[in-house]
């Protein structure tokens, strides 16, 4: 993905002895982005469309993009619990908004769970997390890297439009790369955490659960089960979209996100 | 030199069309057990075990099994259970098991456990050899892939401490944690069996090989890219303040022997033919390279030269990071990865040697005087061979093959790791 504009600028802070980074761009409100499992792709059309409101600080978790790895770590509550001390000492923890893209979901509704203070809301994209009644959560190891990214739109053609009939040999060295930080932190059981329905049971902060229509790595099944278990979410979905909203239509992803802000 | 003998065991269902060039699809992980007949698997499993007896009675030092999961080329998902029974029915020839899939095992003292056993019954003639799995074996046991490697080497830690160490001592490791480890099983030989390591393609494992001075078996690969596997071992030796020697390196390869040259073509066509390990050149089946491709399974830069001959040639999709490690790894190593497939090339390149007598005894020859292994396996009766083929195959290396070999070994002085022993160099005595 190129670069739209290029005012936005990378941050880093240190946390328990660890680089993390951060793309920045946009003033207002903070909105705080947690990239899908296959890492972030630089700063997309939809970051701009949120920026024109909001500082959008769009992080690398620990162990992808330009964030060091914690070798240590084996649950994605572990990077939950050092982006918690990332963020504040980045000073985006207050008036902010949490927004999670798909595995990075799981991550935010993780970090909710925690309670912080300075949370307005969250916001889960097709987010990863927790089991559905029915169906499951795509399995990464069936999949050429690739052919997981396709599987996150909702047509080969789709994907085109975004990445190209081929994507750049940059971004495949990403996913590639992404995939492995991400199994150290997931594998069994695959993609979601038993205890979280009843750790964010508590969570009052107003969510927004946002789903393509046709997203066919995490089913709207798992939105219900976040439904069910948050206090306080509204599930609305993209007509026609993928999995990967916030790609594939970032317009009406940006809408949503920024009515539902608006709407607080 | 150690003569030993070696099938993959293949599930053959004469019915199913997967044998033979009859059409259907045999992909990697893409195959239903709802079509697996135990009927079938009942006479298999016999015939197989019949095989090895016969196999010790014609004169092979060792009886080499494997084991895959969730597969039908490999019979031995659980090849311990075999590896027991051939401790009370054979005699004298080693039990040799290459390998276990340590990654894979969530409990390792359960493993060091059986292993004593199978020692102890034996009265000492295992062998025991660990491998990390190709991929599908964690995919079939869910085994998390990024630390595939860390678990090998902790449960072979684990293992070897278990078989070594008198009880009971705790284990709180990374991957594995025990209160009180103690079993009331203890290997026959002393202090633990012999180790040796099979592979082909990870090059941390050449390494860690050499570290511990483990034979290190090469599974049928290519002799250019084994000799320079063997190079890295003995290079890695060095480094570690030893010379390795014949004793340190093993060679599995194809042979099959038979009456008549047009009955040994007739049986060597059958290697890649049926459910044949999809893995290895010339096999039908196609390989999803994804499943070896894991995320983490293997890091990026430990591709040993054999990656070419390997997962490159066979069919299939294949991925381009693959693909480019491959044309990296192999740059001196330049292979015609579109050469591998018919069975007149493998052929010509010693991948599969057939014949009488006569014409195979001068190609063993050619094998042991590039690689100089001190420890060999013929790999016979796979694929769509069927019982008849081995036994033919079986007498005639009892008969004029293996006492031909034995010479060339005392001649070209290739001693095996019951000659010499590889953690010190001595000459063994006995056996």
């Amino acid at each position: 993905m190129t670069t739209q504009t290029e005012t936005h600028s990378q941050i880093a802070v240190e946390v328990a002895g660890l680089k993390v980074s951060a793309l920045q761009d946009g003033s207002g409100p903070n909105i705080v982005v947690l990239h899908h499992s296959t890492g972030s792709p630089g700063w997309i059309p939809f970051y701009d469309q949120l920026a024109a409101n909001h500082t959008v600080t769009v992080l690398d978790m620990p162990g992808y993009g330009q964030s060091e790895r914690p070798g240590w770590a084996r649950h994605p509550r572990d990077i939950a619990i050092l982006l918690h001390s990332a963020i504040h000492k980045m000073g985006i923890d207050t008036d902010a908004h949490l927004l999670g893209l798909g595995f990075g979901g799981w991550v935010a509704a993780e970090l909710a769970s925690m309670h912080l203070h300075g949370l307005d809301s969250l916001i889960l994209v097709g987010a990863a997390g927790v089991q559905p009644e029915e169906g499951e959560i795509a399995d990464v190891i069936f999949y050429e890297f690739e052919e997981y990214v396709k599987l996150g739109f909702s047509s080969d053609e789709a994907y085109a439009e975004v990445f190209g009939d081929e994507a750049a040999p940059e971004l495949k060295e990403l996913w590639d790369f992404s995939r492995e930080m991400t199994a150290r932190l997931t594998w069994k059981p695959w993609m979601f955490n038993r205890q979280l329905p009843h750790l964010i049971s508590e969570v009052e902060t107003p969510t927004l659960l946002l789903w393509g229509e046709n997203d066919r790595v995490v089913p709207l099944g798992v939105a219900e089960v976040y439904d069910a278990s948050l206090p306080n979410s509204t599930l609305q979905v993209v007509e026609g979209a993928g999995h990967l909203v916030e790609l594939e239509n970032p317009q009406a992803a940006a809408d949503a996100v920024t009515s539902f802000i608006a709407g607080l | 030199m150690f003569v030993g003998y070696f099938t993959e065991r293949p599930y053959q269902d004469f019915e199913s069309g997967w044998v033979g060039a009859t059409g259907r699809e045999i992909e990697d992980l893409g195959m239903t057990n709802g079509d697996y007949n135990p009927r079938i698997g009942a006479e298999l499993y016999n015939r197989y075990l019949d095989e090895k007896v016969y196999a010790e009675e014609m004169g092979f030092d060792g009886l080499m099994l494997n084991e895959h999961h969730s597969t039908p080329f490999c019979m031995g998902g659980v090849m311990n259970v075999e590896a027991a029974i051939l401790a009370r029915i054979t005699k004298r020839a080693k039990i040799v098991l290459l390998g276990n899939v340590l990654p894979i095992w969530e409990d390792p003292l359960w493993l060091a456990e059986e292993l004593a056993e199978i020692d102890m019954i034996s009265r000492g003639r295992l062998v025991t050899g660990w491998v990390r799995g190709t991929g599908r074996e964690s995919v079939a046991h869910n085994s998390q892939a990024p630390f595939n490697w860390e678990r090998f080497q902790e449960a072979h830690d684990f293992v070897v401490k278990a078989w070594s160490t008198p009880g009971p001592f705790r284990w709180e490791g990374e991957h594995y944690q025990y209160r009180y480890v103690n079993p009331w099983a203890r290997p026959y030989q002393e202090p633990h069996p012999q180790i040796w390591i099979p592979g082909v393609m990870s090059r941390n494992t050449v390494k860690w090989c050499a570290e511990h001075r483990y034979p290190y078996v090469m599974l049928a690969t290519e002799i250019e890219p084994t000799k320079k596997s063997f190079e890295y071992y003995d290079e890695v030796a060095r480094e570690n303040g030893y010379e390795a020697s014949t004793e340190h390196h093993g060679y599995l390869f194809k042979v099959h022997v038979d009456e008549t040259e047009e009955l040994a073509e007739e049986a060597g066509r059958k290697y890649i033919s049926g459910p044949a390990n999809p893995f290895l050149e010339g096999n039908q089946g196609t390989v999803r390279s994804n499943l070896q491709n894991l995320p983490g399974l293997t890091s990026r830069t430990q591709l040993l030269p054999t990656v070419s001959t390997f997962a490159a040639a066979a069919r299939g999709r294949q991925s381009d990071r693959d693909a480019a490690l491959a044309e990296k790894d192999a740059e001196t190593d330049k292979v015609d990865a579109d050469a591998f497939g018919t069975y007149e090339e493998q052929v010509n390149k010693y991948s599969i040697i057939t014949g009488t007598p006569k014409t195979v005894i001068p190609k063993i020859r050619h094998v042991l005087e590039e690689l100089r292994p001190g420890n060999i396996f013929f790999w016979d009766g796979d694929g769509a061979m069927n019982h008849e083929d081995a036994m033919r195959s079986l007498k005639l290396f009892g008969e004029e093959v293996i006492p031909a070999v034995r010479e060339m070994g005392k001649e070209l002085d290739l001693k095996g790791a019951f000659e010499v022993d590889t953690q010190t160099g001595a000459p063994m005595s006995g056996d």
